[in-house]
């Protein structure tokens, strides 16, 4: 399956049961130097749109929204040290955590790649 | 730094570097000279360390020094125009400062007899009169320590309000336009309430009509507040706000207004004509206390009829007796809400704030007002045809510009702050309020001269000329004078160093 | 009027320039209902002899703390501020600046709050400090609420002898908030803190002592913390005399989670209670859970070392309702003044400061002690204890200030249900003398007989 994206910002990929959830290079060039990740825990249960990480950076903080419902398996480990992967590396090092999904159904909420970039494009 | 002197030492002539007291001074030096110890035998139980703690001292000359030092690297109002939009940095009067080093001010503790310190309870009960006065309030709250504790104060006495009702469980939102300053949704959060954002209109102001759709959500019962600021966060008076106070209070809400502004309308418009319930007051503000490089404040806030008998402890009454002070529940019948700082409040910035007032008077604070607002309006008049203001009219103690006029110049809100640094100015408050792009928030105060404004006015114009002309380096580079240039803020939110440490400082400066 | 600069031909050619015609057209948002003609009820401008005169004369009704032998302490303590300390925070480049958000230009103040941080850390052996919050009561109250947030429990256990009001400050603001509390009894008697192990439930994040406490008591608690935390909870440790800190073991070292505390014996005067300046300091680990400003190193453009605020992002200006506390200020001036003052001292100087301090509780104890109709209930303090007198002891202390002694807090005047009204709280610093110790017990004996 190819990306999918949120209005938020957020992408997801699925690999199986697993989707990797992170948010896109035009969210992390309006954040500038990201200096702070929160990521969710394994085991957190979370409902499309819930709270699920925080993203800072010197001026600003924002929250990261669960894309789909399901479970968290894991925080991306790498950004408590390293945080500039999401800018250096959005769409793929800086990943920010995966998840089951308890219902596909809401994968078709999202935007393919081809309307999110025209979402993008609209904002000016 | 390209095109400067490079010397030996990294001074440049008085503007001096400075080490910090750890690299400068030893444990065992001390600049106080004291007495031998007397033989005693010790009381301190099992509780006694070892030995002393590890940190600096340094002789008299050496301290004076290192602060004197340091001072030569800060702005101030004593030596410039700060144009900070909502922080009101009016000059900061000297015979406030000698009123409240009077012994009989400074040197007196809170908890010695009452009789002992009538005067000090006078001077409390005298300032909370000029309050009340000013603000058309039959009651104020001394004690908080700041606005942002004022605000608390208020949101507070109103919870306690809707409790008292027996309504605390229905009324949970609190209405808050997007302009607001950050401290207002954060009370209303700690408070357990939740923030509901009101949109402005394309005037800048609340918009009416959406406001009261929002009230009436759910018919009104589910709001325990609005908080509002007046003037509001963009330097414009509230024109409805009357009929929104009216609004709120028809379904039972509680109208708190964040005094921040009040500069604007001190000594000509009475918040509690407006339906104000609480309004918390920055005497750091308004009444020329000084703001001391982030602190300290102070906060009364003043309290409608249906909130005054919730007054948190402890606050002064006076009788044929004499002045006492309640400090307890069980000494008055009033459901206070409790207490809010241990002891009585900034009695410090009580001296200096009534000093400043008893200067002034009704006839001077009234002409207050009518400069500050005169001042902000003379800046937008004469630089709203080269920078961008978001809205028409007049505006009331500051002007509020956008960053549209920077558009394609490749320059932004902050590039042109740090330009004017160079300029010697500190720069306006920026990218606030959130409601408008790339904000510039500009508060002369009315303790500027007309002679200064000119200047400040001819520099701005200078700046987005070269902006517009596309003196990128101007900008960019900025500031190249001032004591430091850039400095890295994602470094130190990354990697936080947050005090010295002998090790990690020692191998730096062996470098 | 000497503070305003315009004069009646600039504001002619200023409202000219605008288009208007007077400042009246400046106000036309106002409503009218709202518009006040009038000058408002209050006296006209004074010129600074006047208000001088008057401001002088309300002060001449106090009884000063440096006239008179004088032991008040209960939270606020009177210490000798070497004329320095005052001069420096009156340089206008001190008093007179903002909040150091464009630190370019603020290197002054920005350095001051890092020497300060650091200070704070050594003095109570803790890792990180922040620049300062209004006074030790809210420090207090947020160190709870922070507890709160770093267990993610609500209920906290609070020492029954800790300052009343620090403790009402705390309830205060944990009502409000939504979360619960409870408190050991109140004695004057030392405790090992048993009672308040026994207090603790699953839903409890933190236990707040107080060391000295609020009668004077100085322990060891390295055992209390040591239980706190094996039930999964914080201690939090509050420190209402920073002097202490010179002499007694750090609450750091004792095992402390949050320290919090009152600042004003150093660098800042009495004056009735406030501005003081509170200390809060934590483990590293909780750092972005912490309330309040925090400055920070870094380097410029040119690599020059540098300061700056940071981790702003849990504070209101940027995380708003989701901040960790709604703070805006710190204790600016009131924290330079610290600074300087703990400077000019240096660590031995601040011991001996307190030895000092120490010797002059003690030979006040047993001066007093001898009496009759005194008993001493403090066996081990720094340089506040409290003793029980056979009179009640509100009346007591009216009776010494009569004679010209402020001998004290009587114990029921923060704690008036508590069946303690024969009990006095004294402290004694190095401004008293051998003299003053002499002055009080014999003006003390003549109250009691």
């Amino acid at each position: 399956m190819s990306k999918k994206f949120t209005k938020d910002h957020e992408w997801i990929s699925l690999d199986g049961d697993v989707a990797t959830v992170g948010i896109t290079a035009y969210a992390q060039e309006q954040l500038g130097d990201v200096v702070f990740v929160e990521v969710p825990e394994a085991g957190q249960k979370v409902a499309q749109g819930d709270d699920a990480a925080v993203v800072e950076s010197v001026k600003a903080a924002s929250e990261v929204y669960a894309p789909l419902s399901g479970e968290v398996v894991q925080g991306n480990p790498a950004l408590e040290a390293t945080p500039e992967l999401v800018n250096q590396s959005p769409d793929d090092e800086g990943w920010f955590f995966k998840m089951t999904m308890t219902d596909a159904g809401e994968l078709d909420d999202l935007m393919d790649e081809a309307a999110y970039d025209a979402f993008v494009k609209e904002l000016g | 730094m390209s095109g400067v002197k490079q010397t030996f030492t990294g001074n440049r002539a008085l503007v001096l570097e400075e080490a910090l007291i750890f690299e400068i001074g030893v444990t065992s030096k001390c600049g106080v000279d004291l007495e031998p110890v007397p033989e005693t035998p010790s009381m301190l139980g099992d509780c006694g360390a070892k030995q002393a703690v590890n940190l600096p001292g340094l002789s008299e000359p050496e301290a004076m020094r290192h602060y004197v030092r340091l001072s030569q690297k800060n702005h101030s109002i004593d030596a410039g125009l700060y144009p900070l939009g909502s922080c009101t940095m009016k000059h900061n009067p000297r015979l406030n400062e000698k009123m409240a080093r009077l012994p009989g001010f400074g040197d007196i503790h809170p908890l010695q007899p009452q009789a002992s310190v009538q005067g000090a309870l006078q001077l409390m009960d005298d300032l909370a009169h000029w309050l009340k006065t000013l603000t058309g309030m039959p009651e104020v709250a001394l004690s908080p320590k700041a606005g942002a504790h004022g605000e608390l104060c208020g949101m507070m006495a109103i919870r306690a309000a809707i409790e008292a009702k027996g309504e605390l469980d229905s009324r949970k939102r609190v209405l808050v336009p997007e302009s607001a300053h950050g401290t207002n949704p954060a009370t209303a959060a700690l408070l357990g309430f939740k923030v509901d954002g009101i949109p402005a209109n394309a005037d800048g102001r609340v918009d009416l009509a959406a406001f009261k759709e929002k009230l009436q959500e759910n018919g009104g019962t589910d709001v325990a507040a609005i908080m509002l600021t007046n003037p509001n966060t963009c330097g414009l008076f509230e024109r409805d706000i009357i009929e929104i106070a009216d609004a709120l209070h028809a379904v039972g809400g509680y109208f708190y207004c964040d005094g921040a502004n009040f500069n604007a309308i001190v000594g000509r418009v009475r918040p509690g004509d407006l339906g104000v319930d609480a309004m918390h007051i920055n005497l750091h503000k308004t009444f020329s206390t000084p703001h001391g490089g982030g602190g300290p404040g102070s906060g009364p806030t003043v309290l409608s009829e249906r909130l005054a008998p919730f007054a948190p402890l402890p606050y002064v009454e006076k009788s044929d007796e004499g002045y006492r002070l309640v400090e307890d529940a069980n000494q008055t019948d009033a459901p206070s809400f409790g207490r809010m700082v241990a002891f009585h409040g900034q009695m410090g910035m009580f001296v200096r704030a009534l000093s400043y007032m008893m200067s002034h008077g009704s006839d001077g604070l009234r002409q207050v007002a009518e400069d500050a607002v005169l001042n902000a309006n003379y800046v937008l008049a004469r630089l709203q045809d080269v920078m961008s203001a978001p809205f028409n009219g007049p505006c009331m103690h500051e002007a509020l510009f956008d960053d549209s006029f920077l558009k394609d110049t490749g320059i932004d809100t902050l590039d042109f702050a740090k330009a004017m640094i160079d300029e010697g100015y500190h720069p306006m408050t920026m990218y606030f309020p959130l409601v408008v792009h790339g904000a510039m928030l500009i508060e002369p105060t009315e303790t500027e001269s007309k002679a200064t404004l000119d200047l400040f006015i001819a520099t701005m114009r200078d700046l987005v000329a070269g902006a517009k002309a596309g003196d990128l380096d101007r900008f960019k580079q900025a500031p190249e004078l001032a004591p430091r240039r850039r400095l890295d803020e994602t470094q130190a939110a990354r990697n936080p160093v947050l005090r010295w440490q002998a090790e990690c400082h020692e191998a730096q400066a062996a470098e | 009027m000497r503070y305003l600069p315009l004069t009646p031909a600039d504001r002619q050619s200023m409202l000219a320039t605008m288009g208007a015609a007077s400042i009246d057209d400046l106000f036309v948002d106002v409503p009218g209902a709202a518009q006040r003609d009038g000058l408002v009820d209050l006296p006209r401008h004074q010129s600074e002899m006047q208000v001088e005169r008057q401001l002088s004369h309300m002060a001449g009704k106090n009884m000063t703390a440096s006239s008179v032998p004088f032991f008040c302490g209960a939270g606020a303590y009177k210490h000798h501020v070497p004329a320095t300390v005052d001069h420096i925070i009156q340089r206008s480049e001190f008093l007179t600046s903002y909040t150091p958000y464009q630190p370019e230009i603020t290197q002054g103040t920005l350095q001051y709050l890092f020497e300060f941080q650091t200070q704070v850390c050594e003095l109570t052996g803790m890792p990180v400090a922040n620049a300062s919050m209004y006074d030790g009561s809210t420090a207090a109250a947020e160190a709870v609420l922070m507890a709160h947030r770093v267990t993610r429990k609500s209920r906290a256990v609070l020492s029954g002898r800790l300052h009343p009001h620090y403790t009402a400050v705390i309830e205060n603001l944990s009502e409000m908030g939504g979360f619960t509390l409870a408190q050991s009894a109140c004695a004057p008697a030392p405790t090992n803190g048993d009672e308040l192990i026994a207090m603790i439930d699953d839903d409890t994040s933190c236990v707040v002592i107080q060391n000295p406490d609020f009668f004077g008591n100085v322990a060891d608690f390295s055992a209390l913390a040591q239980q706190v935390q094996n039930k999964g909870c914080l201690l939090i440790a509050v420190v209402p005399e920073v002097m202490s800190l010179g002499l007694i073991k750090r609450p750091g070292d004792m095992g402390a989670d949050i320290v919090v505390g009152e600042g004003q014996s150093l660098g800042n005067g009495l004056n009735f209670g406030g501005p003081y300046v509170g200390l809060f300091a934590a483990r590293e680990k909780h750092i972005r859970q912490m309330p309040g400003r925090l400055c920070g190193e870094t380097v410029d453009a040119d690599g020059n070392r540098g300061f700056v605020l940071t981790l702003s992002t849990r504070e209101q200006h940027i995380r708003r309702d989701k901040a960790t506390s709604n703070i805006c200020t710190n204790s600016g001036l009131c924290s330079l003044a610290f600074t300087a003052h703990m400077t000019l001292l240096g660590g031995e100087g601040l011991r001996q400061l307190g030895q000092i301090n120490h010797a002059r509780a003690v030979q006040l104890s047993q001066s007093l002690g001898a009496l009759e109709g005194v008993t001493l209930m403090t066996s081990a303090f720094f340089n506040e204890f409290s003793v029980r007198v056979s009179r009640p002891a509100d009346a007591v202390v009216n009776e010494l200030a009569e004679k010209g002694v402020l001998g004290g807090v009587p114990a029921a005047r923060l704690l008036p249900d508590a069946g303690l009204d024969d009990v006095l709280i004294i402290a004694a610093t190095e401004v008293n003398t051998e003299e003053d110790i002499a002055a009080y017990a014999a003006a003390m004996q003549e109250v009691l007989s």
